[in-house]
């Protein structure tokens, strides 16, 4: 780890200020950035410490039935927070099922929005990684990419943005309030993140010195509480980033769709959300043939990167996946293997 | 899970057979125990590794001044300034001697070798200076995968086993047979991963060395680093209390270990050196990757014809270690045919190493595997084929068992588990969610092996004792298990023992590792324990002033710190009485412990065990777990059955691990491992092991060796991996050969 400057800003304004000089970074809780840090992937010049600012650790309910999140909040508060939850089950699900019990106790939102991929070959300092050393090329082409993306790819990059939050936070319309030098703006998560393209080192909208003060979940949001599930294959039970996941949520009228959210993780560079799928759904029976033909919707533009065609069909089935589990109705409880293949079934036996 | 009282389980003494808990559990869990790195001596030094990230080639530059510059950074080795050793760390002088990489030339054998060390006052400051020293390398083209070009029949296999081995006229068995299975598995490259880095803290006073270090075998230890010093053992000394899981990477010193001496040698200062999580993935060994052919030929009836194991292994491109996976063929199924082959390919790597279950824990898998198959090729019940084919005497050898309650695991294991009814077809039983259910099962086996150790005890006027030996607590609590076998021989309650170990200074006991060390350094205490107590009675029966005197034909029994005359138990004194009498501080014991060459030349000496699997796997997704595992052992007298079942549920965890999660990931262009941490290389967390069940079957072993011990710290993986790898068969009725069982293989079977 090379050796840096540590400033502890007491207002937002500060913290903006000495952001905005090159070479520096916010630390939130550290359990992305102190990783990268400790195996030299990054190597700012000074740490921005956000812990002690205050205004930024409240969860607020608003009265339309939105809600409004500091960056600082814990990922486990957010989840366990039941009113949150009541309206938001599928966020809660996605955070629950996220890294293990330790690091969301420490992880904060702002921290989770914007935690690097998991890419191994970004991780070591001795691949090329255009991310990590723009123009220098992509070890993970033709390498081990087995977990890489299938969906916004570019020959630059096929990283994958990797968290669970984002994906039902894509679907469901939440937007990022941001400050900067200039003033305060606000960005649709959906449109956060940045596929890679030429410049695979820009992954998000902020601007040097930018910060996420908030994330709002809008009121229509809630309006999917009873029908909102999130779904995450994994390698192993838990403590697991996806091979691919997918956050869906349904508004039934009459038996019929009339709304329906979905949204892809671990497929691509940010959270796909997947509106061409969203669309075929609207006016439909909430039934598999429906849901088949929306997952086929949502990877119609879908290419492996590698060795990671499969992925795609079992992106087609998360999908279809989570949309029968939605269509089924949100648990009383959130399961306790959130988001899991093995959580119990509500309703009936999903396979025949 | 209750304790069963039962005739191997009931006290001798008092101590043995007791489900006591750790002594050194409070120390652990209040954060008193000191490991290798928790040692600070005053003027201590940091080192941290650099490490070559290309896996063949040369060095061709260092930026040493960077790292010079950077403050706190006192001192850059390289080959250029590393003090000399008496001994060519490249010299082969023993089976077990394994080549180290110490910075001897600027040559790079694989990726993650240390070229350079850094010493700073701060840990930091060393592992920045690691970092700035922006090798440079000439770098060669790699060879990676099984399917590397030059290959190679080794001389030997394991420790010792020939690379050819069998009986009988294969062909004709399988010509002859009416089944026929052929089949490849293969096994990955793993990584030991204890939870306790390689660490080392070095202190030099002129030529004695003082070490902290983690170590499986004290001795050997220092015997290596004697001889690479040029010193007298003695002048080594090394403490080794506790170690953070070994697995077999501790059982020798690597290099890593020598180079912080040689670190402590060059600035003079004490140094401490702690492996970095990813620098553990190169240097301390590894379970090499196998493909294994196997072809079973069986009779209408069942009954196998013929059974032939040919095993592809690796090595490093510079010394051997052939992972021996066909070992499992020699003992668990009678065949009139069997044939066990091995050939390598050399690759640059790190020289693999004995892994926890080395040979046993990769060929089980692929055996039971075939096995299963075969089962079902015959439509007979993998448990009813198994029986059928059961061996009453060890295949290979002919001998009879020194015991085998096999058939008592398996009864056991399949009643707990409910294993009767199980349908013979795949695919056939669901959970209410629709989750495919499968059932598997597979043979579990060790051998029971022991080495040499010595032990001293000690019997003191004030009736307390003292027993002590150089072994050390790996995490597994010999220290509490060897305490109780010390306490029972020299008659003391154990709290009246005080137990020491872990420190080179006294008796060698010999190595743990093999599942061999309860027997090996048992039989040592229990040996000077009887000394003792001999040494005592016959001070007392020659003592008219004694109530022991002339109990000499009918002799003495030694019972809660007293001597009784075995033919009048109301007669006797306490230790501490005889002791004040003789004018005697204290007294002491020594003993030895070894297995009986006569044992090994008369008996096979095996523990074995029946595990039985359930899996959930979802049929569209893929995702598998293991929700129910019943695993039943036979090994021999049980010291401790609750750190026994311990040992069992650790092997079974990681049979699930070997089965469905462990693996390194190597990038074949560059033979680097690309998933050289915690988070990415899986094992099971606890939600993957929901149910676990670990029944310990009596037996009574009268041969084995005078305690009837056998070793438990291996065996669990053995028969597990294959259970979960059947019953994911069984589940699907997808046969994959390739572990860990990838979901995509599931989901997508048949599909495209
Ligand atoms: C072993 C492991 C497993 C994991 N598994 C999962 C998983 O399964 N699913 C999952 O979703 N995640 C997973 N994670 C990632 C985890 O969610 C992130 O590490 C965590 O959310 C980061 O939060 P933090 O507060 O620690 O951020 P930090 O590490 O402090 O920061 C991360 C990045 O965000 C920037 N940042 C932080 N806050 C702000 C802000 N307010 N404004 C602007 N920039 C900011 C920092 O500068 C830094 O670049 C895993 C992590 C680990 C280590
Ligand atoms: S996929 Fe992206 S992050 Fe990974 S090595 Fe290539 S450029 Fe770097």
């Amino acid at each position: 780890m090379n050796r840096f400057d540590y400033v502890r800003p007491a207002s937002i304004a500060e913290a903006i200020a000495a952001a905005a000089e090159p070479g520096s970074a916010y630390l939130a809780s550290g359990t992305n950035l102190l990783d990268l840090m400790k195996g030299n992937v990054v190597r700012p010049a000074r740490l921005v410490d956000l812990n002690h600012l205050p205004g930024l650790d409240g969860i607020e309910l608003l009265p339309d039935g939105g809600a409004r999140i500091g960056a600082r909040v814990r990922n486990a508060d957010l989840a366990y927070h039941p009113e949150f939850s009541r309206r938001f089950p599928a966020v809660a699900e996605a955070l629950l099922s996220g890294a293990s019990a330790q690091l969301r106790n420490a992880a904060t939102v702002g921290g989770n929005l914007l935690q690097r991929t998991c890419c191994a070959y970004f991780y070591d300092p001795a691949s090329a990684c255009n991310k990590r050393d723009p123009g220098a090329g992509c070890d993970a082409r033709g390498g081990e990419n087995r977990l890489h993306a299938v969906l916004g790819w570019s020959e630059r990059c096929i990283a994958t943005h990797p968290s669970d939050f984002c994906v039902p936070l894509a679907a469901f319309g939440a937007v990022v309030e941001i400050e900067g030098q200039f003033g305060r703006r606000e960005v649709p998560l959906e449109e956060f993140h940045l596929l890679p393209g030429e410049t695979p080192e820009r992954e998000s909208v902020l601007a040097p010195g930018e910060l996420v003060v908030a994330l709002r979940l809008p009121a229509e949001a809630a309006g999917f509480a009873a029908h909102a599930r999130y779904v995450k294959l994994r390698e192993r039970t838990s403590y697991a980033f996806a091979v691919v996941s997918a956050a869906a949520g349904l508004r039934l009228e009459n038996g019929v769709i009339a709304e329906a959210r979905l949204a892809l993780g671990g497929v691509a560079a940010k959270p796909w959300r997947a509106r061409a799928a969203e669309a075929a759904l609207a006016g439909a029976r909430p039934d598999a043939a429906s849901f088949r033909r929306a997952a086929e919707a949502a990877l119609a533009e879908a290419a492996p990167s590698g060795d990671n065609a499969f992925k795609i069909e079992l992106a087609r089935r998360v999908a279809a996946r989570a949309l029968l589990l939605a269509a089924a109705g949100t648990p009383e409880r959130l399961p306790a293997l959130p988001a899991s293949a093995f959580a119990p079934v509500p309703g009936a036996s999903l396979h025949g | 899970m209750a304790e069963t009282a039962s005739a191997t389980h009931v006290r001798h003494g008092s101590s043995i057979g007791q489900p006591l808990t750790r002594r050194d559990g409070v120390l652990k869990v209040t954060g008193q125990a000191r490991y290798a790195a928790d040692n600070h001596p005053p003027g201590m030094l940091h080192a941290a590794l650099a490490v070559s990230s290309i896996a063949r080639g040369r060095v061709t530059a260092l930026d040493i001044a960077a790292a010079r510059a950077h403050p706190g950074v006192v001192e850059v080795m390289t080959p250029a300034n590393r003090p000399p050793l008496a001994l060519d760390p490249d010299a082969k002088t023993g089976p077990f001697v394994f080549r180290m990489e110490v910075l001897q030339d600027d040559r790079v054998r694989y990726a993650g070798q240390p070229i350079a060390v850094v010493i700073a006052e701060t840990l930091e400051a060393a592992t920045e200076g690691a970092a700035l020293l922006a090798p440079r390398y000439a770098a060669e083209p790699v060879e990676a995968g099984l399917d590397a070009a030059d290959v190679f029949v080794p001389e030997m296999v394991g420790p010792g086993a020939p690379a050819r081995e069998g009986y009988g006229d294969v062909e004709a068995g399988l010509a002859a047979a009416a089944r026929r299975v052929e089949a490849v598995y293969e096994t990955p490259a793993q990584y030991h991963n204890a939870m306790e880095p390689h660490a080392v803290v070095a202190a030099w006073e002129g030529d004695r060395l003082t070490l902290d270090t983690p170590s499986q075998g004290l001795a050997w230890a220092q015997d290596r680093i004697a001889g690479l010093f040029g010193l007298p053992p003695e002048n080594i000394h090394i403490r080794s209390p506790f170690l953070g899981g070994g697995f077999g990477s501790k059982g020798v010193i690597s290099g890593p270990q020598v180079l912080g001496i040689l670190a402590a040698r060059l600035v003079g200062r004490p140094v401490k050196l702690v492996l970095r999580r990813e620098q553990m993935y190169g240097p301390v060994g590894h379970r090499a990757p196998t493909r294994q052919r196997l072809r079973i030929g069986a009779g209408e009836d069942g009954g196998l014809t013929a059974l032939d194991h040919q095993v592809r292994t690796a090595t490093s491109r510079f010394d051997d270690f052939i992972e021996p996976a066909g070992s499992v063929s020699h003992t668990l199924y009678a065949a009139p045919a069997i044939a066990i082959g091995y050939d390598a390919v050399r690759l640059d790597t790190g020289t693999p190493l004995f892994m926890r279950a080395p040979g046993e824990a990769s060929g089980s898998i692929a055996l039971e595997s075939a096995i299963d198959e075969m089962a079902l090729a015959c439509g007979m019940d993998p448990l009813e084929f198994r029986l059928r084919n059961y061996a009453e005497v060890e295949p290979i050898s002919g001998k009879p068992f020194s015991s085998k309650a096999l058939r008592d695991c398996y009864a056991q294991g399949a009643a707990r588990f409910g294993w009767a009814g199980r349908p013979l077809q795949p695919r056939q039983m669901r959970d209410e969610n629709g989750l495919l259910v499968g059932w598997g099962m597979g043979t579990a086996t060790f051998p029971a092996l022991m080495f040499h150790g010595q032990a001293r005890a000690v019997l003191r006027r004030d009736g307390t004792g003292l027993a002590e030996l150089g072994a050390q607590d790996m995490g597994q609590g010999a220290w509490t298990a060897l305490a109780q076998l010390a306490a029972d021989s020299m008659g003391l309650e154990l709290d009246q023992l005080e137990f020491r170990a872990g420190d080179s200074r006294l008796p060698d006991a010999g190595i743990a590792g093999g599942s061999a060390h309860t027997a090996t350094a048992g039989a040592a205490l229990h040996n000077a324990g009887a000394e003792v107590i001999a040494r005592l009675a016959e001070l007392a029966m020659a003592d008219r002033r004694s109530p022991l005197f002339g109990a000499g034909n009918a002799g003495v029994v030694a019972r809660g710190g007293s001597l009784l005359r075995r033919d009048d138990e109301s007669r006797g004194e306490s230790y501490g009485e005889i002791l004040a009498r003789a004018g005697l501080e204290e007294i002491e014991g020594r003993g030895s412990g070894a297995m009986d060459p006569a044992v090994q030349e008369h008996y096979a000496t095996h523990a074995h065990g029946a595990v039985f699997a359930e899996v959930k796997v979802d049929p569209e997704l893929g995702q598998i777990r293991a929700t129910r595992l019943v695993g039943a052992f036979a090994a021999g007298r049980i010291v401790n059955p609750r750190l026994v079942r311990s040992q069992y549920y650790g092997g079974m965890i990681w049979g699930v691990s070997f089965a469905l999660h462990e693996q390194a990931v190597m990038d074949k262009r560059t033979g680097r491992v690309m998933n050289a941490n915690l988070g990415e290389y899986h094992v099971p967390v606890n939600a993957d092991v929901p149910s676990l069940e670990a029944i310990l079957v009596d037996e009574v072993d009268p041969h084995v060796n005078p305690l009837g011990i056998k070793g438990v710290g291996e065996i669990g993986i053995t028969g597990t991996a294959g259970a979960v790898a059947n019953a994911v068969w069984h589940a699907t009725g997808v046969r994959v050969r390739r572990f860990p069982i990838a979901l995509e293989e599931l989901a997508l079977a048949g599909a495209e």
